[in-house]
Order: structure tokens, then C-alpha cells, then sequence
């Protein structure tokens, strides 16, 4: 049988196990990704010429990180890497792509097998004052530090709710950053709760207890069950406090110069929607995610999804379903594939799965902050579109769905195309037509998936 | 970068590294080869841009070039990603997008 020509997307812990399985089949994939150097978020390279070692940069995941480098690193002279390259678009079996690295080039590679390893970014909800400077989300303050050794301001308040709100607060008090406190909109209660759950991976939990341990004994206070309420400051200056209801019910306010906030992650389902693969709304998350089977198959023949990008399950999960994906590509190729192994991998992916019910259950994305944002409050950061001018599209102009919604009022059709205000926007319009987020429906998937210029032309094949 | 000219980010190691000179807004400031842009410009002052639909001024927001909020514009109107471009020696960069003008097709 004919080599098949498979195309991953994503370099991150799915895509290079991904890869790592084709090519122990004899198969040269093409691994194509936006970074500069592979690993994706969570395992991000340094600079060459940063010096820190693995232990400093990934703590307790030094070992994980170490190991997938190497893995890729090994890998080079077997695949076709095309780093600094953005997929921007999907069609019938055709990636099409940029290179970014200097002058952005246009480009496009046909596939029989395409697996799309995309990753997440931070899930944000709104609140008043965050499109000022000094804003970041979560996932910003980590990549400042892991990849640039910096901290994103001078005394940080960490706000939201999620794993990544406790792990990057203690990474900053480690890497000597001023921590001025841990906001987390989930109850303690919740957290005693999902309890059951979360001891399916009790290594990991273990862990998030130690962090929030070391974020105590640096003094750093840790408040549970809080309302954000604004992040004060000025248009000039950016972010000088924030405002926020204790758990009690007593309103409060802290000096700060940076808010790092967050809920958790989302998927980056885009190209999977442009891949035209089937779409349902998980309860768990409350978000529209892929449809697809144990082993990664979308409802598009030769279409794979692995990783967050499917299901928020963190990168060991990842990693396992990099492996699953490619494995199952092959043998839909008619290629042998080790049942034993399949199983295996498909076995270890079940706590996995339990822990991530046990996540969103200790965390809760905050759907009711989106009903009580003020009406000048900005929902879409690119565009500065309000709470109140989106709730008058619903109100006057009957906009119930979200696209239309979007249409009418622009939330989500700003440069970052509804990443960080899509989910927030579906909430403000539920709350307003008071129906279930469910029934607003889903924001469609417009190439190019990032902004590109007009000029650019595509080089023939 | 004139409002506030206090640097945002703060160093926390690292800064065993070859220096690099570029140019904000017309004003000659310095890096560290590695840095990105972003880093680079938020080390002397605490913006990279101005919202062009509000009032307030921003200095990027995920820094995984996801949300686009760190744009700024080469001499000859060439826009970048600050998060994701790397600093070089020389690089000038503006803060206020080119004017742009349309041409006449009548």
C-alpha cells in the first residue's frame, strides 16, 4: 500500500507522540506548528540562549517535558517540521497554510491523513476593567516566565478559577515574582466535593495540594468563593487594584499593578470546524466540542483530533491520545497496529477522563458572573464592544442565536475571532433570552482562523 | 510610550545575555537577544499600543498569539505580533498604526 501523506498540526505533547507513533510505522509525517521551537504551551522551549534547567522551568514536570524534547529532537531527520507556520484554512484534503517565519509566504499541502493537535487557550470571563494594560490571562503570565524569564508586572493579583490559577501563582512566588493574592471564584466546598473524582489521578492531586501549600507558606493570602467585581485603574496607566465580594459577602478591594485571570481552558476547535468534523455541546465544560470516538476519529473519514483541543485532559492525556490517533489513522489505512497496545492506551486514558469531570466539578466555569456584568462592562476586548450593546441586539433586535448575534453587535468577530470573549457572549445572551447556553448555539468557524494580510498569494504547488 | 515610561515586565533571571539596540517610537532603547518584542518594549514603558475603539492604551493579553492585542507596526507600515516576534538588532518599531491612505480609483 501507498505511503499515506499525513499532516499533524501541533507540536505540543498530542502532536509529537503523534508523530513519534507514524514514524515507528515506517511513515514520514509532515508536523506543522505556530511556535517557534516545539513542545506547545505547556512544555514551551526557552530561547537557545536561556540557560535554566528543565527543573527550574517545569518543576515536578521536569522529567514529562525532558523526555517529549528529546522524543522530538530524535524525531527531526524523520519528519518534515514546519515550525513558525500557521494552518489557516481547510479544504478538501488540502491544509492551507503561512509561513511566518520573515516574510510570511502562502502555501498549501494536500493530506490523506490529517490530525490536529491544537491545543487550548484560557477560557476568560469579562469583568469590568479588563481591556486595561496589565491585564493578562493565566496562561500570558506563565509563557512570560517560562520563555522569558519575566514576570508580567511588579505585584500580581491572580484571579479566576482552575489548576492553571494555583500552579502559576506558586511558580511565580518560587521564580521570587510579588504574589498579592490567589482570587478563586469557586467555593472550597465544590473542591471537597470533586474530591472522589480527582482521586483517580491521586499523584496529581497530591501536587495541586503541595502548590497550594507553597503559596500559604509564602504568606500569599488564598481566597475561595469570591465575585469578581472590577479591576480599577485608567486608560493611561492600566490596572492599579481590584474589586471583588468576599465569600462572606463583604465587598473588597487590593492594590495591584497586574491581573493574571482565568477559568480553566478551552479548546481550539477551529480547524477542526473547517475540517467540516460534527460538533456537541459537553455539559461538563458547558462548551461545543468535536464529536469523536475513544480513539480520536471525528466524524470526517481521515480527520483524527487528539489533546486538548478535543478534550481539556491535560498533556499526560495528550500524549496518550497523540499515540491513539495515529495508531488508529494507521490501522483505517490498513496498516498492522498491536491491539494490546490501543488497549492499553485506551485503559489509561479512563482515569483521565474522571479527572477532568473531577476538575470541572472543583472548578466551575462561572456562567452567572456573565448575567450580573454591569452593562458598560466590556465583553469583546478586540473591538470594545459592551454587555449592554450585546444585550440590546438580543432585546431589540430579537438576536437570539449567536451568530446572528454576532453579526448584529460584532462580539466575536473581532481579531482574535471569539477566542477569549465566544463563550462569555453565549452566557450574556442566554442570561438575556433566559434559556440554557445550549440553545444560543455555536460560533462558526471563519478562515482565516488568524488575521493575514490581503496581499498575500499563494505559491503554487 | 511616553505616559508611562516604567517598565511593566519584570526580569527575573536571564540577563546574562547579549545585548540588543532597537528603536520605539523613534527613541533608541535596548534588549536581550531572546527577548520578544513584547518583552522588549514592556521593559521601557507599559504599553505596546493604543486601542483604536477605546480610550485605553494595551500591552498585550496572551502572549501565545492568540488574541492579537500586541500588535504593532514596522517604519515601512508591516504589521507584527510582538508576543511572537523576536527582537532583533536595529528593529524600529511604532506603537500608533500607520495612517492609511486609500488609493484613488476614479
Amino acid at each position: 500500500m501507498a505511503q499515506p501523506r499525513v499532516i499533524i498540526v501541533g507540536a505540543g505533547p498530542a502532536g509529537v507522540r503523534c508523530a513519534e507513533a507514524f514514524v515507528a510505522a515506517g511513515v514520514r509525517p509532515t508536523v506543522i506548528d505556530e511556535g517557534r521551537r516545539d513542545g506547545g504551551q505547556i512544555y514551551r522551549r526557552q530561547p537557545v540562549n536561556f540557560s535554566r534547567s528543565y527543573t527550574t522551568l517545569y518543576g515536578t514536570e521536569a522529567g514529562r517535558a525532558q523526555a517529549l524534547h528529546a522524543c522530538f529532537d530524535q524525531l527531526r531527520e524523520q519528519i518534515d517540521y514546519l515550525p513558525q507556520t500557521l494552518v489557516w484554512n481547510i479544504s478538501e484534503g488540502n491544509v492551507h497554510l503561512m509561513h511566518q517565519d520573515g516574510t510570511p509566504r502562502a502555501a498549501s499541502l494536500p493530506y490523506d491523513i490529517l490530525v490536529l493537535c491544537t491545543g487550548a487557550t484560557d477560557r476568560l470571563m469579562p469583568m469590568p476593567g479588563w481591556e486595561y494594560a496589565g491585564t493578562y490571562s493565566l496562561g500570558a503570565a506563565q509563557i512570560a516566565l517560562k520563555s522569558q524569564a519575566v514576570a508580567v508586572g511588579r505585584n500580581i493579583v491572580f484571579l479566576g478559577s482552575g489548576p492553571l490559577l494555583y500552579l502559576v501563582a506558586s511558580q511565580y512566588i518560587k521564580a521570587g515574582a510579588q504574589v498579592a493574592a490567589v482570587l478563586d471564584t469557586s467555593p472550597l466546598v465544590l473542591q471537597w466535593r470533586a474530591l472522589p473524582k480527582l482521586l483517580s489521578r491521586p499523584w496529581l492531586l497530591f501536587k495541586g495540594m503541595a502548590l497550594l501549600k507553597a503559596i500559604r507558606r509564602a504568606g500569599v493570602p488564598v481566597l475561595r468563593g469570591i465575585t469578581p467585581l472590577q479591576i480599577t485603574g485608567d486608560p493611561d496607566n492600566g490596572v492599579q487594584g481590584v474589586r471583588y465580594r468576599s465569600a462572606q459577602g463583604v465587598e473588597k478591594s487590593l492594590d495591584c499593578d497586574t491581573v493574571a485571570m482565568g477559568y480553566h481552558l478551552r479548546a481550539e476547535t477551529q480547524l477542526a470546524d473547517l475540517a467540516r468534523c460534527e460538533f456537541s455541546f459537553d455539559t461538563a465544560s458547558q462548551q461545543w466540542l468535536p464529536q469523536v470516538d475513544a480513539h480520536g476519529r471525528s466524524s470526517v473519514a481521515g480527520v483524527y483530533l487528539a489533546g486538548d483541543g478535543v478534550r481539556i485532559r491535560g498533556a499526560d492525556a495528550a500524549e496518550n491520545a497523540g499515540r491513539l490517533a495515529a495508531l488508529a489513522a494507521l490501522a483505517d489505512h490498513g496498516n498492522a497496529v498491536v491491539p494490546a497496545q490501543v488497549a492499553q492506551l485506551c485503559r489509561q486514558q479512563l482515569p483521565m477522563e474522571r479527572f477532568r469531570l473531577g476538575l470541572l466539578q472543583a472548578f466551575p466555569w462561572p456562567a452567572a458572573q456573565a448575567a450580573s456584568l454591569p452593562d458598560h462592562a466590556v465583553v469583546c476586548r478586540c473591538e470594545g464592544i459592551t454587555a449592554g450593546e450585546l444585550r440590546a441586539v438580543v432585546n431589540l433586535k430579537g438576536a437570539r442565536e449567536a451568530n446572528r448575534a454576532k453579526a448584529f453587535s460584532r462580539v466575536g468577530m473581532g481579531r482574535c475571532q471569539g477566542r477569549y470573549c465566544g463563550h462569555a457572549g453565549a452566557e450574556v445572551i442566554a442570561a438575556a433570552v433566559v434559556c440554557p447556553v445550549v440553545e444560543v448555539g455555536r460560533l462558526r468557524t471563519q478562515a482565516p482562523v488568524k488575521p493575514l494580510a490581503f496581499k498575500i498569494v499563494e505559491e503554487p504547488q | 510610550m511616553s505616559s508611562s515610561t516604567r517598565a511593566r515586565f519584570v526580569r527575573l533571571g536571564e540577563s546574562d545575555r547579549v545585548a540588543v539596540g532597537f528603536v520605539v517610537d523613534g527613541e533608541a532603547v535596548s534588549a536581550l537577544q531572546g527577548d520578544t518584542l513584547l518583552t522588549a518594549m514592556l521593559q521601557h514603558g507599559g504599553h505596546v499600543r493604543q486601542s483604536e475603539f477605546g480610550g485605553e492604551k494595551r500591552a498585550g493579553f496572551c502572549l501565545m498569539g492568540a488574541c492579537q492585542d500586541c500588535w504593532v507596526w514596522t517604519a515601512d507600515g508591516a504589521r507584527l505580533r510582538a508576543c511572537s516576534t523576536e527582537v532583533a538588532e536595529g528593529m524600529a518599531v511604532s506603537t500608533k498604526a500607520p495612517e492609511l491612505t486609500w488609493p484613488n480609483l476614479a
